[in-house]
């Protein structure tokens, strides 16, 4: 149970480089789909819905993970600002990755689809159908889909530059067991 | 924690934040291809649907294309001899499964005279005891003009109305169809056609073809159609000056009695094609009767059963698959951006235009 305080448990990172695959790859896969009318749609639509179900079951056990051990504390050094902007990013993008696998359930729900991963495989409804909800949870999850994207930027932004420019160990904090957990990269 | 700044700090950070920029650059940019903003030329669902608009005008409320039509409820009785050939639980022996339906006329104009195509449409929903659906969209013609989503686009584009004279330009629809030799089976079948009084007494033809998978995996490549009981028995020449005969029709054919269809699967041979809607299959090939469509009740589209549902044919149950059609992506994703259109203008979604029954062009 215990671990290293400035690193992240190896459940944690486990789940976070396989879920960062797994909702970058969804993000393109989303985008892609309903920008195409070639048989890229039809095959995209097919692993979307399966891998958008695989992606809500992980971030069920990656919450579970999360409150159950806390993440290593920010550098003490690191702005106000900066340590809000953290927090608040990463709770957004856990309450993302929740949501929209949801509402796409929801949004097929209410469009009345039957929701199928796979050739039989079929998930119960979880929304009365709705044409004015389908409408609704469909903006709302293209919307979504643009902040998510958006905020992966940003993350992916701010870790590079704790890893190379602060260079304070957030980075490393997260990636693969290092001979030395204390540092992130050799300057020298 | 906090590693000293070397002496070469300066450049070193330029560098980190070259990289810093460049990767979420490159995310962006990769972002922006994929989902089509920086791919203008790329044929999207959006310009289909948006050259539907383009060549009839906006509708709110209604589907892009075969706006004009009319719901119906009923069901469909197996005969169990697709069995064979589909794990479908729809084709099971003895199975009822019920169905709400659309007949409807294509164009984008929900104010069209019936007179104004000489296709007819049904469109079924195939709701399987099992949660399963089966949706598909079926015209009155044996072969689709164009074999795929680009000439597809094209055609729609050549018949875009001229500003000037409010009709499509002849010398672009006649370079469309001297650019595209494969629409010529179907200006042969136009030809010959004529507007019916009746849905009733219309075959509807899947156009693309599917393929059946059987219990052991085995994949055979079909199309269906649905042939009349009325066939011809009370063909009429339409009523002159009424442009709305078509749903008045079925509602008195249907206050006599159910109007039955029979589905007829027909079995590809090695080497038919698959992936062309112009090429009908040779007419010796083996066709099964899987069974009868009944037909019990119509009801107007605004309030019926089958205004919100989206007849996209790649809804298909286990037993059903897509075949290599073109056509076929093409339709659902053009449907499902037609269905966003249309549902957001009926939840009165902002930037969306109310829907206006009373419209008329």
């Amino acid at each position: 149970m215990n671990t290293a305080p400035n690193r992240f448990t190896p459940a944690a990172r486990a789940l976070h480089w396989l879920m960062a695959v797994m909702i970058v790859a969804m993000l393109f896969i989303g985008v892609g789909m309903v920008a195409s009318v070639s048989a890229r749609h039809e095959w995209l639509l097919a692993i979307h819905k399966p891998l958008g179900i695989a992606i809500l079951l992980l971030a069920v056990i990656r919450l579970a993970v999360r409150l159950r051990h806390p993440p290593p504390p920010l550098p003490g050094d690191l702005p106000a600002l900066q340590k809000l902007a953290a927090l608040a990013s990463h709770w957004l993008l856990y309450f993302l990755m929740l949501a929209m696998p949801l509402i796409g359930w929801a949004m097929l729900s209410a469009g009345g689809y039957p929701v199928m991963l796979g050739e039989s495989l079929r998930l119960p409804p979880i929304f009365p159908t709705n044409a004015t909800a389908f409408a609704v949870l469909r903006h709302l999850h293209g919307a979504f889909a643009m902040l998510l994207f958006a905020t992966f930027l940003a993350h992916m932004a701010a870790a590079l530059h704790h890893g190379l420019i602060r260079r304070d160990g957030v980075l490393a904090s997260m990636l693969p067991a290092a001979p030395s957990p204390a540092d992130d990269e050799d300057p020298a | 924690m906090h590693d000293p700044a070397p002496p070469h700090a300066p450049l070193r950070r330029i560098g980190a934040w070259s990289l810093i920029v460049g990767t979420v650059a490159v995310a962006a940019v990769a972002f922006g291809y994929v989902g089509g903003w920086l791919a203008p030329r790329r044929l999207t669902p959006e310009k289909l649907v948006d050259q539907f608009q383009h060549n009839a005008g906006t509708f709110a409320g209604y589907r892009r294309n075969h706006a004009k039509g009319v719901c119906v409820t009923g069901y469909f009785d197996s005969s169990g001899q697709a069995q064979a050939y589909s794990v479908a639980q729809v084709f099971a022996p003895g199975q009822r499964t019920p169905v709400v339906g659309r007949f409807a006329i294509p164009g984008s104009n929900p104010y069209a005279p019936d007179s104004s195509v000489p296709i007819r449409s049904m469109a079924l929903r195939f709701a399987l005891a099992n949660g399963q659906q089966w949706r598909t969209g079926m015209n009155s013609m044996p072969v689709f003009p164009v074999a795929t989503p680009q000439a597809f686009y094209a055609q729609l584009h050549a018949n875009q109305p001229d500003p000037a004279t409010g009709k499509p330009d002849p010398a672009k629809v006649a370079a469309f169809f001297a650019a595209h030799p494969e629409t010529a089976a179907f200006r042969a079948w136009v030809k010959t056609a004529n507007p019916s009084a009746s849905f009733a007494t219309e075959r509807y033809w899947s156009l693309d073809a599917f393929v059946f998978v059987d219990a052991t995996g085995a994949r055979q490549p079909v199309r269906w159609r649905m042939l009349p009981e009325a066939y011809d028995a009370d063909a009429t020449m339409p009523p002159a000056g009424d442009a709305n005969y078509l749903a008045a029709d079925l509602t008195e054919r249907l206050a006599r009695g159910p109007l039955r269809w029979q589905l007829q699967v027909t079995l590809a041979n090695p080497g038919d094609p698959t992936n062309d809607a112009t090429k009908a299959w040779p007419d010796d090939r083996r066709t099964i009767d899987a069974g009868t469509l009944v037909l019990e009740r119509s009801a107007p589209q605004a309030s019926g059963p089958c205004r919100d549902i989206n007849y996209d044919p790649l809804v298909l149950p286990a037993g059903i698959e897509a075949s290599d059609d073109p056509l076929l992506p093409a339709r659902s994703a053009a449907y499902a951006n037609s269905y966003l259109r249309r549902t957001s203008e009926e939840a009165h979604l902002p930037d969306t235009a109310a829907p206006t029954p009373e419209a008329s062009r």
